[in-house]
């Protein structure tokens, strides 16, 4: 358990890089970009959070996540918070969470609006099947060379 | 009623109706993609709707929430307009809706991150990003459909002839529109029409499809006067659960 008393942001902000994102497992919510907020006082820790799409399922899960963690770590007061303006971007995805995306398949956004290559072959030889995807973030495209499908990150 | 109250209403329930009558296509789209785009734009409106019924709730003040706004209350009460009621009879006439409709929001939410609301100039911002994907993918599956086949263009110009009509309602203005441009909360609607009309010209053009001459606009839906006899059938599946067995939650 911990001295709630000593705790430390940047300790909590360690604590949240544990926490998957529901969909897409190999990210944090930390690189994610929605956790927008830390402050740690005498008797509380609150985090604030954003939703990625305003009507994504995985905000919720998202939320207890981050409450059964910090739970986990010995935290008894949390105050969680969402907030929707600024509005989520992908320019907050970290680029350690761009990486990790690709590394499992999914090609991260990029601000031309079409992905680089295709996450598997590498090819830059790519088509778009559908603006929509397996989740409000993701986009289906697909390899003209090694004809894999594959999702692609949306840039918002 | 309250103004405010009023027109945040009209935001929630445009996005809560067009939002339903999208989802009906879940598991029955004419193709696995459409049907998952259809999806994901369906929950977009609902989460939409969450954020315009939550701030309305608040607004007014009665201990209601969000969910008591879309689930408990009956037709007359809802401010969406008439054209995103209406049944979704073929993909041509959803397609032809979510174009028409985005192509209004696209301006309109744009306007609306300006406004003196902070509340109200966040959900048009976090709606926008949304609203432009979905007038992107709307706009382009008009041209496709409408510059298709024979058959596919005659499908597309037969839903625009039964939608057209209803497109004027949005241009609207009453009592409530003007409290809110006086307060700087929202622009007068009709401001927005030339870039509307711009946007849909051009779009319908490329479709190779032609807009009827009659000026001619169905109303009644924004002020809750007078719905279609079709948001009733709406609401008794929408709201079924919540009217059989109130407060169920999981």
């Amino acid at each position: 358990m911990v001295d709630e008393s000593q705790l430390k942001e940047s300790q909590v902000w360690a604590w949240l890089e544990s926490v998957p994102d529901p969909e897409i497992p190999v990210i944090s919510v930390v690189d994610l970009g929605v956790v927008r907020e830390v402050t740690v006082n005498a008797d509380k820790v609150t985090v604030t959070i954003t939703p990625t799409y305003s009507g994504c399922p995985a905000m919720s899960v998202i939320a207890t996540d981050i409450e059964a963690e910090l739970k986990k770590q010995g935290v008894t007061s949390l105050e969680l918070n969402t907030k929707i303006a600024p509005p989520w971007t992908t320019d907050w995805l970290s680029e350690k969470g761009r990486a990790l995306l690709e590394e499992y398949g999914i090609a991260p956004p990029r601000a031309a609006g079409t992905p680089e290559h295709c996450p598997l072959c590498k090819s830059g030889s790519v088509e778009k099947v559908s603006q929509f995807g397996s989740t409000p973030c993701k986009a289906q495209w697909r390899c003209l060379d090694c004809l894999e499908p594959f999702d692609y990150f949306k840039c918002i | 009623m309250k103004p405010l109250f009023e027109f945040l209403l009209r935001q929630g329930d445009n996005a809560l109706v067009l939002g339903h009558r999208t989802s009906e296509w879940c598991g029955t789209a004419p193709a696995l993609e459409e049907d998952i785009a259809l999806a994901n734009t369906a929950l977009d409106l609902i989460g939409q709707t969450q954020l315009w019924l939550g701030y309305a709730a608040e607004v007014e003040g009665a201990g209601r929430s969000a969910d008591d706004l879309a689930y408990l209350r009956d037709v007359y009460d809802f401010r969406n307009i008439l054209m995103l009621e209406v049944p979704n009879e073929d993909f041509g006439r959803t397609v032809m809706r979510q174009f028409l409709f985005d192509a209004f929001q696209v301006p309109w939410l744009t306007a609306l991150c300006e406004s003196a609301d902070e509340h109200i100039a966040a959900i048009a911002a976090k709606s926008l990003k949304e609203a432009l994907y979905h007038l992107e993918r709307s706009a382009e599956t008009v041209v496709a459909l409408g510059d298709g086949t024979d058959d596919s263009n005659k499908r597309m110009q037969s839903a625009l002839d039964v939608l057209w009509p209803y497109t004027g309602e949005h241009f609207l203005q009453d009592d409530v529109d003007n409290t809110m441009f006086k307060a700087k909360i929202a622009p007068l609607p009709v401001s927005l029409k030339p870039e509307w009309e711009s946007t849909v010209r051009s779009t319908l053009n490329d479709a190779n499809l032609k807009i009827t001459d009659s000026t001619f606009a169905h109303s009644g839906g924004r002020t809750g006067f007078r719905h279609t006899e079709h948001l009733g059938h709406m609401l008794a599946t929408m709201q079924v659960l919540q009217r059989s067995y109130p407060g169920a939650t999981w």
